[in-house]
Order: C-alpha cells, then sequence, then structure tokens
C-alpha cells in the first residue's frame, strides 16, 4: 500500500498536509481499511485548542471505536461537516474528502517528529 | 443423571476420546489445594413430582392477588393480564433464545424489541428508546448518569416525592463515586417543592432534575414548571412515568423532558414478589449515543429484505469497556416482551380504557374512604389511579384487620420511609391505596363497608 | 445454487413478506378491553388537572388471532436452546427445565405484591433463604445477596460492597486489575463504582501473569476481578498464590462466576481465597435467557463483606418463621424490591431438583463435553491453550483466514446453515479468530458429533471452496445484514404515517 508523498504521517495513523500556517488532518488509507465501515465519526468544535497527542475525537465502525489523536498542536479552524451524514467518505475518499479538521498549527516544527510517505509505508508493514 | 442425556456407556466411550481414563482425572487440573472433595450439603435432588408438590405448598404458603383484594401499589400493580400474554412470551423460540447477537437467526427477538421501542415512543413521545433495563429504579439511575455525561455535571437533583427505595437506589450509586446527590428539596401538598427546587438548581451545577409522576403519594406533578426550572438552570429533565397512565396523560416530552423512564411491570408482567420487572428508557435522539443498553434498528439484508440488528453497539461494554455508557448486559428483553404484547392485546384504545378506568375507580374510592370518616386528605393534589391518605388511628392495625378480612389495604407510608425518608410531615398515618381495573365496584364498597366497621 | 444449500433440521423458518405490528389490522380491531366503568366519574382533563392527553399513542389496533399469528411468525425467525444446540462459550445455553417455567407461574408465586406482610409471603421467604443457604454452600462464601438483577450489576454491587469495606476502614483505593480476558463488563462496572482499570496481560498459557499481577498490586488496589475457570476454558493453576498477593496488599478478591457450570461440587471460589462473587443464574442454573434477559445475579461474600451487602435480604427468624432484613453496613439499594423473584424460583427449582450430587454431574459432563469436542476438532483448527480444558474452549481460526481468506465469522455464518448456532466469537481478544465453544451438559452425544462433523464440513468448504462460506448464510430467515447502513442512519422505531 502506498500512501501519497504530498504529506506527512503520524504513528497514530493520521496524516497532516500543511497550507501556510494551516494544517488539514484525516486518518491513512491503511487505517480505514484496518477499521472496516465507518459509521460514525465525532469530531470536536471549531475554536477549540489541541495539544500534540491530544484526543480530538472518535472513529466507529460497526463493533469497534478509535480515538483520533492531534499529531500537531493548534487552534481548530474547520471542521469537515460532511462527514455527519456521510461517515462513509471516509473509506472511499480518506486522503481528500474524508478529511476531518483544519488547525491553525502553533509551531511549525512539530511537523519534523511525523513520517514521510515512504517511511509510513515501511511503518506498516512491519506491523 | 436428570437433564443430562448422555449414558454411562457414551461417557466411558467420550473419556476414552480425550484420552483420559476418569472424570477425575479431567478435574485433576485444578490443584489439589482449591479442590473440593466433599460433598455438597444439599438436600438430595428430586423427582419431579416430589419437587412439584415441593414448589406447590411453598406457593400455598403465600396468599396473594387470587386470595386476597388488592390496593397494593407503590411500584407493583395488579392490574389485568391478558390471556394471550404468557401464550405469546411461553414460546420458547422466545425464551429460550440468547441476546440476538446473532441477527440471521433472531429476527423474531429483533423485530419483537423494534416493535417495543416504537411503542415506549409512542407512549412517552420520545424520539429513541433502548431495548429494556432491570426495572424503574435503575433505569432512573442510568438516566442520572447518561444526563451527568451529556450535561458534564456531576450532581442530580431528585425530587423527593420519587418512589423512597428508588431514592435509595441512586444513592447508593452516587457513593460508589460517579454521581453527587444535591440537598433533597422540600415536599409542599403531596408535591416536589418549586421554590425549594429553584433555590437548589441556583445554588449548584445540577446536571439533571429528576421527578416522577405520579409521584410516590400518586400526585401529578407540574412537569411544566420542573421542566423549565430545569432547563433554565442547564440540566436535563429526567421524567420518570407509568406507562397505563401515559394511556390518557400528556407525554413527558409535551413539558420538555430530555429523558423518560420508568417501571413497565403495569403492562403485562406479574407482580411476582417484585421481579423481575422492567425498566423503560427513552430520550431525545440528539443524546441516543450518550444512552446506556441495547438498541434495535431496522435495516436490509444482501437480497434487500428488511432486517433488524442490534445498532449502535459501540456505546456498550464489550466494545467500549471502560468507557461504555454502561455496565448492563443482559437486560430484561422478555419483560419488554410482554410489554409489547400487552400494548397490542389493548391496542391504542384500550389503553386509555384501562386508564380511565383505574382512574375513576381510584377516584370514587377515595371520596368513599374519607365518607367514612377514618381516614383524612393530607392534600388536594391530582392523582391517577393511586391516592394517600391519612388514617385516624394505628395503621398496623388497620392493615391486621383488614387482612383478616382478606383485603391489603394499601401501602404504610412509614413502612418504605423506614429505608428513606421523603421528607413528608407527618407521615407514620400515611397510607398509599392503588385502584386498579381489577377492583369491581363490589369489592370496593364491600372494602369501604369493611373501613367503616373498623 | 442447489449445492450451497445445507439441510436445516427441523421445521423450516416462513420466509417471504413481513410486518410490523403496526401495519397489522385495522382502527375498528380490539382485543382486550376493559368492562363498561360502573362508578360515577368526572372527566378525565378534569380529573387529571387539564393533564389529558391530546393525541392518543400510536399502538397497533389487532386482534387476538392477529396477535398469535404476528407473533408466532416472529417465532418462527428466532433460534432458541429449544431449536437446536446453542455452544456459545461463556454464555451455558443449557436445557431450561419445563417444571422452573410451571412453577414461577403458580399463583402463590406469580401474584404476590412486594408490600404484602410478611406473614403472607412466608413460602416466597423461604424460597430465599433456601437459595441463598444453597448458593453459599456451592460457592464457598457465606453471605449472599439475591438483589442484583443480572451478572454485571452483581459486579457491580460486588465493587460497591468492597468499596464500601475500604471506606469503613479507612483505606479509600483507586484501582481495580483486570486480565486482558475479561469481559467487557468487568471494566465497565470497575468505571461505574469510580476505580480507574488497570489491565494485565495474560502468560504464555493463557493464565494470569502472576509476577505481572504482583507488579501491579499496591496498596491503591481495590480489588482484582479474575473470572476462573478464566475465559479460555482453563482453572487458573496458580489460583492459591493470586488470591494469597491479592491480600497480601491489602485488596480483595473478585471471581467473576460465568463460568461456574465447570466447576459445581468440584471447587469453590470461597476455598480458593476469593472474597467476593457473582453467579449468574440463567447460565449455570437453568433460567432461561429470554433473548436476551431477565436474569439474576447473586453475589456471593466472605463474613467480613457479609455486613455490607445490599439489601433488605431473607432472613430466618428463630421460630422459623421468614422476614427480611438489612445487614448492619448496608451499602443500600441496588434496585427496587428483593431480586428478581420469578427467575429466583427457576433457579431454586433446578438446584432442588438435582441436588448436590446431580449439580456435581453437571460440572463433570459439561467438563467432559468440552473436552470430547476439543479433542474432535483440535487437528483441523488451532487450539492455543491445548491442556485440558473446563466446561469451554477457545479455538483459533486464523489457520483458515490465511490459508484461504475465510473468517471465523464466515465460518459461524455457515454454521447458521447446519442448523447449529455459532460459537461465541471475537472473544477473548487475545486469541486471534476466536471461536469460544461450551457445549453445556445438556447436549447428547449425538449432536456433539453432529457438531463436530459439520464444523470438519465447514473447514473443507473452507479450503475447497472459499467464496461458499464467505457469503453464508443462505437459508436463514435474513442473509447478512446491512449493519453499517444501520449504525450510519438509525431506524429505531416505527413512525406512524402522518395524516
Amino acid at each position: 500500500m502506498a500512501h501519497p508523498s504530498d504529506r506527512v504521517y503520524s504513528k497514530e495513523h493520521e496524516w497532516v498536509m500543511v497550507d501556510g500556517d494551516v494544517a488539514t488532518i484525516g486518518i491513512s488509507d491503511f487505517a480505514q481499511d484496518q477499521l472496516g465501515e465507518v459509521v460514525y465519526v465525532d469530531l470536536p468544535s471549531e475554536g477549540d485548542s489541541l495539544a500534540s497527542g491530544d484526543s480530538f475525537g472518535e472513529i466507529e465502525s460497526v463493533k469497534s471505536v478509535s480515538e483520533l489523536f492531534a499529531p500537531v498542536s493548534g487552534e481548530i479552524v474547520e471542521v469537515n461537516s460532511a462527514l455527519d451524514d456521510a461517515p462513509e467518505i471516509v473509506n472511499s475518499d480518506p486522503h481528500g474528502a474524508g478529511w476531518m479538521i483544519k488547525i491553525r498549527v502553533n509551531d511549525a516544527s512539530e511537523l519534523d517528529g511525523l513520517l514521510s510517505a515512504e517511511d509510513y509505508d515501511a511503518f506498516i508493514t512491519e506491523g | 443423571m436428570r437433564y443430562i442425556p448422555v449414558t454411562c456407556e457414551q461417557r466411558e466411550a467420550m473419556l476414552r476420546v480425550v484420552g483420559v481414563s476418569s472424570i477425575d482425572e479431567l478435574f485433576s487440573v485444578i490443584p489439589e489445594s482449591v479442590r473440593f472433595d466433599g460433598a455438597l450439603d444439599l438436600p438430595e435432588g428430586l423427582s419431579e413430582i416430589e419437587l412439584d408438590s415441593l414448589l406447590r405448598s411453598l406457593a400455598a404458603e403465600n396468599e396473594g392477588s387470587s386470595e386476597l383484594v388488592s390496593f397494593l401499589g407503590a411500584g407493583c400493580y395488579d392490574h389485568y393480564i391478558p390471556s394471550v400474554v404468557d401464550h405469546v412470551v411461553s414460546k420458547p423460540e422466545f425464551f429460550t433464545a440468547y441476546t440476538p447477537y446473532q441477527p440471521e437467526v433472531s429476527q423474531g427477538t429483533l423485530q419483537a424489541i423494534y416493535e417495543y421501542q416504537s411503542m415506549i415512543c409512542a407512549l412517552t413521545g420520545m424520539d429513541v428508546s433502548n431495548a429494556s433495563m432491570y426495572d424503574g429504579a435503575t433505569a432512573l439511575v442510568e438516566a442520572a448518569l447518561m444526563a451527568a455525561r451529556v450535561t458534564k455535571r456531576h450532581t442530580v437533583l431528585c425530587a423527593s416525592t420519587v418512589h423512597p427505595e428508588w431514592q435509595n437506589t441512586l444513592s447508593t450509586y452516587a457513593d460508589a463515586g460517579v454521581l453527587e446527590l444535591a440537598e433533597p428539596p422540600a415536599v409542599t401538598g403531596g408535591l416536589a417543592d418549586f421554590a425549594d427546587i429553584a433555590a437548589r438548581l441556583d445554588a449548584g451545577d445540577v446536571g439533571a432534575v429528576l421527578v416522577q409522576t405520579p409521584n410516590f403519594f400518586g400526585n401529578l406533578e407540574d412537569l411544566a414548571e420542573l421542566g423549565r426550572l430545569a432547563h433554565q438552570a442547564g440540566a436535563l429533565f429526567v421524567v420518570a412515568a407509568n406507562p397505563i397512565m401515559l394511556g390518557i396523560m400528556e407525554p413527558p416530552s409535551a413539558y420538555g423532558a430530555d429523558i423518560v423512564v420508568g417501571e413497565g411491570q403495569p403492562l403485562g408482567n406479574a407482580a411476582s414478589y417484585g421481579g423481575p420487572g422492567l425498566g423503560f428508557f427513552a430520550c431525545a435522539e440528539k443524546y441516543v449515543r450518550q444512552m446506556p443498553g441495547r438498541i434495535v434498528g431496522r435495516t436490509i439484508d444482501v437480497d434487500g429484505a428488511m432486517a433488524f440488528v442490534l445498532t449502535l453497539s459501540t456505546r456498550e461494554q464489550h466494545i467500549r469497556r471502560e468507557k461504555a455508557t454502561s455496565n448492563i448486559c443482559s437486560n430484561h428483553a422478555l419483560n419488554a416482551l410482554t410489554a409489547s404484547v400487552y400494548l397490542s392485546a389493548v391496542g391504542q384504545h384500550g389503553l386509555a380504557g384501562i386508564a380511565r378506568t383505574c382512574l375513576a375507580k381510584a377516584h370514587y374510592l377515595r371520596e368513599a374512604l374519607l365518607a367514612t370518616g377514618k381516614f383524612m386528605a393530607p392534600w388536594d393534589a391530582h392523582f391517577g389511579y393511586e391516592f394517600t391518605l391519612a388514617y385516624d388511628g394505628d395503621v398496623a392495625q388497620m392493615h391486621s384487620e383488614l387482612l383478616d378480612a382478606g383485603f391489603l389495604a394499601g401501602v404504610s407510608v412509614a413502612d418504605v420511609e423506614a429505608e428513606w425518608p421523603t421528607g413528608v410531615a407527618d407521615s407514620e398515618n400515611l397510607v398509599i391505596f392503588a385502584v386498579t381495573e381489577k377492583r369491581t365496584k363490589e369489592e370496593l364498597d364491600a372494602f369501604v363497608k369493611e373501613v367503616s366497621s373498623l | 445454487m442447489t449445492e450451497k444449500l445445507a439441510n436445516t433440521p427441523g421445521a423450516a423458518p416462513l420466509r417471504g413478506p413481513r410486518s410490523l405490528i403496526f401495519e397489522v389490522g385495522s382502527p375498528e380491531s380490539r382485543c382486550v378491553e376493559p368492562p363498561a366503568i360502573d362508578v360515577p366519574m368526572l372527566s378525565v382533563d378534569s380529573m387529571l388537572g387539564g393533564r389529558a392527553r391530546v393525541a392518543s399513542p400510536a399502538l397497533p389496533n389487532v386482534t387476538e388471532g392477529e396477535i398469535m399469528r404476528h407473533y408466532s411468525h416472529l417465532a418462527s425467525m428466532n433460534f432458541g436452546v429449544d431449536s437446536g444446540m446453542y455452544p456459545l462459550g461463556s454464555c451455558t445455553m443449557k436445557y431450561n427445565p419445563r417444571i422452573n417455567e410451571v412453577a414461577c407461574r403458580f399463583p402463590g408465586f406469580a401474584g404476590i405484591h412486594p408490600y404484602q406482610p410478611e406473614e403472607t409471603v412466608q413460602g416466597a421467604l423461604e424460597l430465599m433463604s433456601g437459595l441463598a443457604d444453597a448458593l453459599a454452600e456451592i460457592s464457598g462464601l457465606p453471605g449472599v445477596t439475591l438483589q442484583p438483577a443480572a451478572g454485571a450489576h452483581g459486579e457491580l454491587t460486588a465493587l460497591m460492597v468492597i468499596r464500601a469495606a475500604l471506606t469503613a476502614r479507612g483505606d479509600a483505593r483507586k484501582k481495580v486489575i483486570i486480565p486482558d480476558t475479561a469481559h467487557g463488563t468487568n471494566p465497565a462496572s470497575v468505571a461505574m463504582c469510580g476505580y480507574e482499570t488497570v489491565t494485565i496481560l495474560s502468560d504464555e498459557k493463557g493464565q494470569v501473569d502472576v509476577e505481572a499481577l504482583k507488579a501491579a498490586l499496591d496498596t491503591d488496589v481495590a480489588a482484582f476481578m479474575l473470572t476462573n475457570p478464566n475465559t479460555v476454558g482453563l482453572f487458573d493453576e496458580n489460583i492459591a498464590e493470586i488470591t494469597e498477593a491479592v491480600h497480601a496488599v491489602g485488596a480483595y478478591a473478585y471471581c467473576d462466576g460465568a463460568n461456574m457450570n465447570a466447576i459445581l461440587g468440584k471447587a469453590r471460589p470461597g476455598d480458593m481465597g476469593f472474597d467476593a462473587m457473582h453467579i449468574n443464574l440463567h447460565k449455570t442454573f437453568s433460567t432461561p435467557h429470554g433473548g436476551g434477559g431477565p436474569g439474576a445475579g447473586p453475589v456471593c461474600v466472605t463474613e467480613e463483606l457479609a455486613g455490607f451487602l445490599p439489601g433488605p435480604l431473607p432472613v430466618e427468624f428463630e421460630d422459623g418463621s421468614f422476614g427480611l432484613g438489612w445487614p448492619e453496613h448496608t451499602i443500600g439499594r441496588v434496585r427496587s424490591f428483593y431480586g428478581n423473584f420469578g427467575v429466583l424460583v427457576r433457579a431454586y427449582a433446578y438446584i432442588r431438583a438435582l441436588g448436590g450430587e446431580g449439580l456435581t454431574e453437571v460440572a463433570e459432563q459439561a467438563v467432559l463435553s468440552a473436552n470430547y469436542l476439543k479433542r474432535r476438532l483440535e487437528s483441523t483448527f488451532v487450539v492455543p491453550y491445548g491442556r485440558t480444558c473446563m466446561h469451554e474452549f477457545v479455538m483459533s481460526g486464523g489457520g483458515q483466514k490465511r490459508a484461504n481468506g475465510v473468517r471465523t465469522l464466515d465460518m459461524a455464518k455457515r454454521l447458521l446453515d447446519y442448523g447449529f448456532h455459532p460459537p461465541t466469537v471475537y472473544f477473548p481478544l487475545l486469541v486471534e479468530e476466536a471461536m469460544m465453544i461450551e457445549p453445556t451438559e445438556t447436549e447428547p452425544l449425538s449432536a456433539l458429533d453432529a457438531f463436530a462433523e459439520v464444523m470438519l464440513t465447514i473447514a473443507e468448504e473452507a479450503a475447497n471452496n472459499p467464496e461458499l462460506v464467505k457469503s453464508a448464510p443462505y437459508t436463514t430467515p435474513v442473509r447478512r445484514l446491512d449493519e453499517a447502513g444501520a449504525a450510519r442512519n438509525p431506524d429505531l422505531r416505527w413512525k406512524p404515517v402522518k395524516q
């Protein structure tokens, strides 16, 4: 499984794509495949502040729940409300329309700790 | 070898396949130090005839609603149970099934629960119902816990007019450290005191206001005012209701209730010395993901056929474990089925008819008892089919004399209060009478006559 | 397609169109109505002080015949213990004796009210007292409450009792330890009791890792909860050392009694050093599961903890009469009234039918039947913890998954086509593609053999025709469901059509 190289990844299987000081965050194709059919995504509110490593929500399949962890710190500037009615987008387009939140990044250096697509692919292959 | 179909010969053959020489060898995996080598000190096994006779004699030592004319209520009621109810719930495919985790072979249970949920929603006016809880008391506790999760406030305010046993249960759960109970508010005229409730709401960070209507004394609370107070304080409004009364009373949803719970025993379930009853639990749709217990949903199968399945299970203990909305696993599914069959049998019009009959007879009996001069009205609140009067004399003596005459003459408030005070002044002479549709005018008149001669 | 269909024994369930009860009957249909009101009355709205319902609730309007047809149709789509073998691990789906069903309906039991004077319910109190005594003897723990309505309710009750005992000795604690094999109700009960859960991993034999337990134990630990025999079907051989270690830090040892069926008359949790346990009457003591309940989860405790039990409890007075009383330091109530009495009657009847010897035979046959099935299946399926099991064992469908892409779920669904209820699947979590099989003592050898043959057949099907297994079942009233759709767009009740 090759993940797109236009972004970076966390070991908790989130991806981060940065545009200026705003980071868009979602879960990787590998993560959505492991979860199976996503039935519900619980996301925070705009304006909330997150520290790197904080749980910012939950994602549910029929028989599992996983927490979502913020890979970087910052203030939430946008939440993907389309997932309320159509959580299945996380399965069908995890790296595009299935994005979850946008954060105004406090400290861009936090991104340095994340994995490149190549490293992430290697990480998940090691299991 | 009762209920064990394996013969001695087969046992030997099975031991050979397993590769052990004896049953004892199988149990040698239990360390000797903790093995029980004695014989259990229990009475010897009985044949079915002996057992039947033993159980009949124990049952015969009890005098129930078939021997005595009962005016007992206070959470458990002597309503008529239509014949069809037990015939349905005695179908082995229903009562010998497990929880419907394999939906392909559990459509009967699943559809029945979906229909039950629909009926509870119809009665309470709420959007969603769960598949049942143990009883009214634990349903109320779960509602308090859920309200605390929703509001993120851990203090709950319970009206002192809620059934004392339910308040006691709430307090036990609170003592375990997950809830705080606000100081019990005053009771005025047999009802929750608005001013006192408002004062307590002003003082604290209250997550839920819990009330019961008809309340423990049978009186109808003013839900409109209580709901307004709760919402003004940012608390959820939790209402415990009597399901028979919901046939003729405006549903709690009309007064803004966020969660509605109650004891479903009146819906076709036998009194059975108080259990198993049925906790019903319904709430507004926006809170469904905080709801405790199982929920059944309608969907389709791969062929597009209508099908039912346990859903939103990620709330539950087997998936979310310590973060689950409750620890409940086994519920009271068969009692919920009983309630569904009951509600189908009495139907839309019959339920209202039964409630009207109860209401009329209760009002008739209250007037007649007051006219004897032996009882006084402690208040003039509106009530349902249960009411409280003050006896002019010794309640225990009265109960005993009337029992001799074949009557279970109501519930003594003081007896129930012995475990949990309601905060009602001069409660030692109060007696709660419940009058169901089973009581005939002849029985009521005979009872009044007996009271007159006390 | 016909080769895909196996023969389901017994009557074929009805397929075809189904209606909701709300869609049956007509607005004029009636079943049961109360007799005409023969007392004078005011208007309902005035009696209710202006609270009369405006729109009547949308309940069904049906005749009695329509009710029986409807529910008979629903029943035909259900599988119960009476339909066939139900080897659901940890659930003890044994036969439900009919004398129990008859007895709990005797008017002297079903028709009594909880607030009747004690002198009018002596038989009920005597029965409850006798049941409590029997459970004390069976568990080896003398204090018993019959109040809890279910196993999870019992767990929570016992934790509350433990919490109260600790508080009473001025020793508030924070944590409860559970093994990774614990039922989900254990951590959920821990949370409801205001404690934090600490999970320890099992050792390579599927038992408690005693060293890991000892490392986790400290004076902040209130209790250690253990299912023994455990959820992989093994009796923990270090049990005495485990309870001793728990006591050494002043904590209590709690036994989840879900698997009590294996050890009736063979070992007693009290003798193992447990301080408290719950017993599922709807598992071990044959009361029916009712499609999810009601059950009953009595709690048995040591003398030391008995004073904290919830009340009221049945008590026997010196004159031989019975009443209700409260333990001295009771935690209070955990529910209304005195317990699920109707369930208690059934369990009492079962214990009296079998006696001590009969109960011991139950454990013996349950353990023999499980070991027999394990032996018949272990060459085809991987049994990760291979030593002699108790009343159940766990095997893995991991081999089939890797070889053919057929998962345990698929094999479970395929079993339905052959007329068997599947085992518990995907639990415990530490076994890959787990199948937890508990035949119980009430299955005849012919059923055990038929089940083993079918499992072997399914394994062959998985190897030779994996697609067949992956799309099973074929013969059930409905086939695989759109569960994701159910969760994404919840349809949780019937709604009347707006007029």
